[in-house]
């Protein structure tokens, strides 16, 4: 297939766009999205191209905007509601949790709520404790909502298009150090990835590396690190924290014996608290070392870009744990 | 993928002789390793690099255990990984030297627990292996996988495998090591306090324990040497061009090999209800060391090696001992021993046996003293006293006294030893 390399932020820009072309009722509405073209330039040109009637600005009111999602969804349009950055959208848990999430069960199967909720997560630029949160498992906590959360701009492309066209509401995270990544994103505008399909982004067989988003590349960066020590990793990329893809995960790990779980996201009740129960609950007679964890610090994070960093994994922290179980 | 290079023996880690990243040939000392007998060189065993040290000076290692990696040339050269982002770049950079991530241990904790990966446990119990005889090689000593699917069972009699013979006595009583049997430690300035090194306290270890456990008979005999040392004359002269030298140690390993090859209950070892009899002989020599210590090295196979042959093996085996040189395969497998103190003009001595032995050879200097001949005038001749110590478990005192009797026929008539 033929394809392009593309910043994640374009790939994704790519797929709203064709998908707004597609399909008009698929709109984008929140703060910034119209004349200021996105906070992350991701809705750039599109107030040009689609008018004020699908490409809407709202003030500054998360719960509005999630709930006029909720409401507009399940009055048969697609919405894609931007949350600017998902540390403001705690403000939209009730309607996104209660209301969207609930709805279709509570309704009987009367109403859907296809509502892609898009939301920049993540940390780096000394954002400080209130604006560096990486929650996504907040949401994948509760039944009836999905969560999307692509490492590369290929699989943003098309997982993105697959959230819009899914009946179900839906968190899309986009990793705010993932956006300027290039990746081949592929020239096909029904590029659909399957929804709750991980990936098996490297084959190895001494120890499986569980992660998502931004987890990728540390992940990656270990890997070739490592496999100059002869250690051979197998990089399981999530790709959507619910539907969870175990078996994936217990297909990988019954082949290296070892994993080590890397998040982004802080360690208590975490993804990797979740993955690492699941592999000693169905994988026990399999596990020929402790399931290891490599999280952010449990702390708030700091001010100070030294202690910022500190605060987060990255490639050597993931080689440590890698040789800790070896 | 990188080549384990592995302990053969248990000890502990004396010395580093190559550094993580250096180019190694296979054969190349890397390391040297205190045994319980005494210090060992472990050899890397292909070429490469050394791409990970995984054991620090100091550390009580056990066999089986990795103690390096050994890789392919480049391996550890290679280019560095593809670039971080910016935010990773800037951290600090790899520490040069890694982290040892295997050290072995006791896979059992101090409860008595034993430390096992849910899957080598699950291996484990599909090929009924006793996880109590595995050795773990994971972090802390853990049992893994790798451990148990490597594991092979020590219980099978191999009877023609080399050294087939067991390092210890089987169910050892407790053995009285530790200075608490003794009382308290004296202080002050009349007395040094010393530490026993790792050989003095396995030679206390297995005296003791032989003292306990063996009953020990004795039977002396006395041999005219006269015979012998005419004929190693002849010998070495007869050898000089090819620089070999014949000693009378030399002649008498032979002639105790000839002699157990002929009473081969005396090669066997007690095992409580079994008794293991060698098909081999390989005689054990015990060599004093110059740090105030012993070894016994190995002559294999002393009933089937030429003396030419044997002399020179020898040699090269007590100057690596003295040196401090030892091979694994110099101290493995002896199924008797000869002590031979007649370098220093005692007349005779006892010795005591090394378990599961069931015997060894005293030998004392050969003098020159007044003899009766044959025809009852009196004489000078050249005698040498030999004390056999025998486990009473697997032999009587005649059988003790006919090894003997044989023995010094072979010295006195020792054309015997050539044919």
């Amino acid at each position: 297939m033929a394809a392009k390399n593309l910043p994640m932020r374009d790939a994704l820009r790519r797929a709203l766009m064709e998908e707004m072309e597609r399909d008009e009722n698929v709109f984008v509405m929140g703060q910034e999205v119209g004349v200021w073209q996105g906070t992350h330039r991701v809705t750039q040109g599109f107030l040009e191209k689609f008018g004020e009637r699908r490409v809407r600005d709202t003030p500054i009111s998360e719960m509005a905007i999630a709930g006029a999602a909720v409401g507009a969804a399940m009055a048969g349009l697609r919405p894609v509601a931007e949350m600017m950055t998902i540390n403001f959208a705690f403000l939209a848990l009730d309607a996104m949790i209660n209301h969207a999430a609930k709805i279709h069960y509570m309704f009987n199967g009367q109403f859907k709520v296809p509502a892609v909720f898009r939301a920049a997560s993540g940390w780096g630029n000394q954002a400080t404790a209130t604006h560096s949160h990486t929650p996504e498992v907040i949401w994948a906590h509760f039944p009836g909502m999905y969560v999307a959360t692509p490492a590369t701009a290929g699989d943003a492309y098309g997982m993105l298009k697959t959230a819009i066209r899914n009946d179900n509401p839906i968190l899309f995270s986009e990793s705010i150090g993932l956006y300027p990544r290039p990746g081949q994103v592929p020239d096909d505008p029904d590029y659909m990835l399957p929804i709750g399909k991980a990936d098996v982004k490297r084959e190895g067989k001494h120890v499986t590396l569980v992660t998502y988003a931004r987890g990728l590349e540390w992940c990656t960066a270990a890997a070739k690190e490592l496999e100059k020590d002869g250690v051979q990793c197998e990089i399981v990329d999530m790709r959507w924290l619910r539907p969870l893809d175990t078996a994936t995960v217990f297909e990988s790990f019954k082949k290296t014996n070892r994993a080590v779980i890397v998040e982004e996201s802080l360690p208590f009740y975490s993804f990797g608290s979740e993955i690492a129960a699941q592999i000693q609950e169905h994988c026990f007679d399999y596990m020929d070392a402790p399931v290891k964890r490599v999280s952010a610090l449990d702390v708030p994070v700091p001010y100070s870009h030294d202690l910022e960093l500190m605060c987060f994994p990255n490639a050597q922290k993931v080689v440590e744990a890698v040789k800790s179980i070896l | 993928m990188a080549q384990d290079v592995k302990l053969t023996m248990d000890g502990t880690l004396l010395n580093w002789l190559k550094n993580a990243g250096d180019a190694v040939k296979s054969g190349e000392i890397i390391a040297e390793v205190e045994a319980d007998k005494a210090t060992v060189e472990v050899e890397a065993p292909a070429d490469g690099v050394l791409v990970k040290l995984l054991a620090e000076v100091g550390d009580e290692l056990t066999e089986g255990t990795v103690i390096a990696q050994i890789g392919a040339a480049g391996e550890a050269s290679a280019p560095a990984a593809a670039p971080e982002p910016p935010a990773e770049a800037a951290e600090e950079p790899a520490p040069a030297e890694e982290k040892p991530t295997a050290t072995a241990s006791a896979s059992v904790t101090e409860d008595g627990r034993i430390k096992a990966s849910p899957l080598a446990r699950n291996i484990a119990r599909e090929k009924g292996i006793d996880l109590a005889q595995v050795q773990g090689t994971g972090p802390d000593g853990r049992i893994v996988k790798a451990d148990v699917e490597s594991f092979t069972p020590a219980a099978a009699p191999a009877p023609e495998e080399a050294p087939a013979v067991a390092e210890k006595a089987p169910a050892p009583a407790p053995a009285l090591s530790g200075r608490q049997t003794y009382g308290k430690l004296p202080s002050g300035d009349d007395v040094e306090i010393i530490d026993a090194s790792k050989m003095r306290r396995a030679i206390a270890e297995n005296t003791v324990l032989s003292k306990q456990m063996v009953p020990h008979f004795y039977v002396t005999a006395e041999i005219d040497m006269d015979a012998l040392m005419a004929l190693r004359s002849q010998l070495n002269a007869s050898l000089e061009q090819e620089g070999i030298k014949i000693t009378v140690n030399d002649l008498i390993v032979k002639a105790v090999a000839l002699t157990l090859r002929k009473f081969p209950n005396l090669n066997t070892h007690y095992y409580g209800d079994k008794l293991v009899r060698h098909k081999r002989v390989n005689v054990g020599i015990a060599v004093a060391l110059p740090n105030n210590g012993l070894i016994n090295v190995v002559s294999p196979d002393a009933d089937r090696t030429a003396l030419s042959a044997m002399a020179v093996h020898h040699k090269a085996m007590f100057d690596r001992a003295r040196e401090g040189k030892i091979r694994p395969e110099d101290i493995r497998g002896a199924t008797f021993t000869v002590s031979n103190l007649g370098a220093y003009d005692v007349e005779h001595f006892s010795a005591i046996i090394n378990p599961p032995e069931a015997g060894i050879l005293a030998v004392g200097s050969a003098r020159k003293v007044p003899v009766v001949k044959p025809d009852g005038s009196l004489g000078v001749g050249t005698r040498m006293k030999a004390t056999i110590s025998v486990d009473h478990r697997v032999s009587d005192g005649a059988e003790g006294a006919q090894f003997m009797q044989h023995f010094r026929s072979l010295l006195e008539n020792p054309m015997k030893l050539l044919v």
